[in-house]
Order: structure tokens, then C-alpha cells, then sequence
């Protein structure tokens, strides 16, 4: 039986939308508020959905502490009280929640096996959420 | 097709234990969960339904009979309960949210007539959801 299994985990980070492709003025226009050199910050909500088949000697898609773990240490370390912009993978790409979420996935799909990756889904605010669930094949 | 979602609130108790696993086996891959005194739980349930929209009615599903179904097939059975030892389907598997959602759908699907069952969600806690499609 194939089921799905969605944690929710919090983080707080500062960033600041500015395109190095962009003009000041063209930044101004396109990112507003979020162009403020200073930066400003978000509590992130993450939702990592990971399915597979219900293991009959656990009943579990796979054990929350092992994805709870990875998620501390790979993700939560990461980006949790930290200024986005200055990490590598934001150097040179702006870091919006579209950019953050393709990141995270990336982080997960690459080092997390005990489970499949589903989907990856942040609210930014309680008014905005993205997702993103890989590439279309 | 138009998908209709009804939600329910259910309390519980629940202990994961694997017979055939050792007790150090039990506390390393269940941790605190393993507590054979069991702990509980406020699940929220959703049950989305889907089908036509019926011409005469307006509805995909008559919503009154959707909450009797899901109140005598799973919250009569569920709820206040200490799942382990009073419902039938955990006296044989662990009930973690994963097979309680696959129990929920089991108990609805046969149920349900004029709109077919599309996805079980529980809510163990706000931050913990498992769905089930009915997948094999």
C-alpha cells in the first residue's frame, strides 16, 4: 500500500530580491519592497512530501526520526537564522521562494533515500505558498 | 468531476510495538512511541470525495450522509479509544498514521454510493499528515 507522508518545519531567514541582470531601476520595479538593500526576513513553513510503500513491520512510509534528522541537519542548519543571500546558492541566483524550494529539493532528493521525494511546498507568509515536485519529464 | 473535502476530528491513544522485534529493536525505531502505556493524539480527519455533479441536486455527494458514514464507520470506532486494544484492525497492525489512514479508507470505500472515495488525509498533529489514494 502506497502512501504519503507530509512534515511540516519551520525556519526564519533574511534575504533580499535583487537580480544582478537587472538595472537598479528595472530591481526596483520588478521586486518592490523586497529590493531593500538592508533585506528583511520571512518564518519560513516547509512541507516535504515523501511517499512509498507502508513497510508491514513498521506501518511506516519511513521512520519520521531519520527525515526529522536529515532535515536538521541538511536543511535547518542551513538556512535557519541565516541572510539567504550569502550562501553559495544564492550567489549568483535571487533568492526567492521559487529558487528556495527548487534548493531544498535538490538537498533532499539528493541525500535523502529511505523514502521517495514527492514534493517540496514553502509558504513564504500565511498568503503565499509555492511548490515545486522536479523537473517535468 | 468536482472534489469535495469533509473534515472530522477524532482523539486517541496508540503505542507502536512490533511483536517480533526484539525490546531494544521496539525502542530504536520507535523511540518514544514505543511506551507500551500508549500516548494520544487530536487527529484531524479529511475525506475528499469526488463524481458528477448531480443535475437535480447541485451535489457531488449528499454531505449529511457522508458525515453519517463517517461517523458510524470511523469515528464511532476511533474516537476516545486506545486504538491498540479496541479496534480490530490494530489488534494485528501498528497504528501509525500511515495504516490509520489505510484503515479509514478500508472502513469508507465499500460505503460510499453515489461518489467514489479520492484521498484519505490524517493529521496525526499540524505538523504530521499521512494521504492515502487507495494505491496498492
Amino acid at each position: 500500500m502506497k502512501a504519503y507522508l507530509t512534515r511540516r518545519y519551520m525556519f526564519s531567514a533574511s534575504h533580499r530580491l535583487h537580480s544582478e541582470q537587472l538595472s537598479a531601476e528595472e530591481n526596483n520595479i520588478t521586486y518592490g519592497k523586497c529590493n531593500n538593500p538592508y533585506g528583511h526576513g520571512h518564518n519560513y513553513s516547509l512541507e516535504l512530501t515523501v511517499s512509498g510503500p507502508v513497510d508491514e513491520q513498521t506501518g511506516m512510509v519511513c521512520n519520521l526520526a531519520d527525515l526529522d534528522g536529515f532535515v536538521r541537519e541538511q536543511i535547518l542548519e542551513r538556512y535557519d537564522h541565516q541572510n539567504l543571500n550569502l550562501l553559495p546558492e544564492f550567489a549568483h541566483e535571487v533568492p526567492t521562494t521559487e529558487n528556495l524550494c527548487i534548493s531544498i529539493y535538490d538537498i533532499v532528493k539528493r541525500g535523502f533515500r529511505a523514502a521517495h521525494l514527492e514534493r517540496v511546498r514553502i509558504e513564504e507568509t500565511m498568503m503565499n505558498a509555492f511548490e515545486y515536485a522536479g523537473q517535468e519529464t | 468531476m468536482v472534489y469535495l473535502t469533509r473534515k472530522a476530528e477524532f482523539s486517541a491513544s496508540h503505542y507502536y510495538h512490533n511483536p517480533s522485534f526484539t525490546p531494544e529493536e521496539n525502542a530504536r525505531v520507535f523511540g518514544k512511541c514505543n511506551n507500551p502505556n500508549g500516548h494520544g493524539h487530536n487527529y484531524t480527519l479529511e475525506v475528499t470525495v469526488k463524481g458528477a455533479v448531480d443535475p437535480r441536486s447541485g451535489f457531488v455527494v449528499d454531505l449529511k450522509q457522508l458525515k453519517e458514514i463517517m461517523s458510524r464507520e470511523v469515528l464511532d470506532a476511533l474516537d476516545h479509544r486506545f486504538l491498540n486494544k479496541e479496534v480490530p484492525e490494530f489488534l494485528t497492525r501498528i497504528p501509525t498514521t500511515e495504516n490509520i489512514a489505510i484503515a479509514i479508507w478500508q472502513r469508507l470505500a465499500p460505503k460510499l454510493k453515489s461518489a467514489q472515495l479520492h484521498r484519505v488525509r490524517v493529521y496525526e498533529t499540524p505538523d504530521l499528515f499521512v494521504d492515502f489514494y487507495g494505491e496498492a
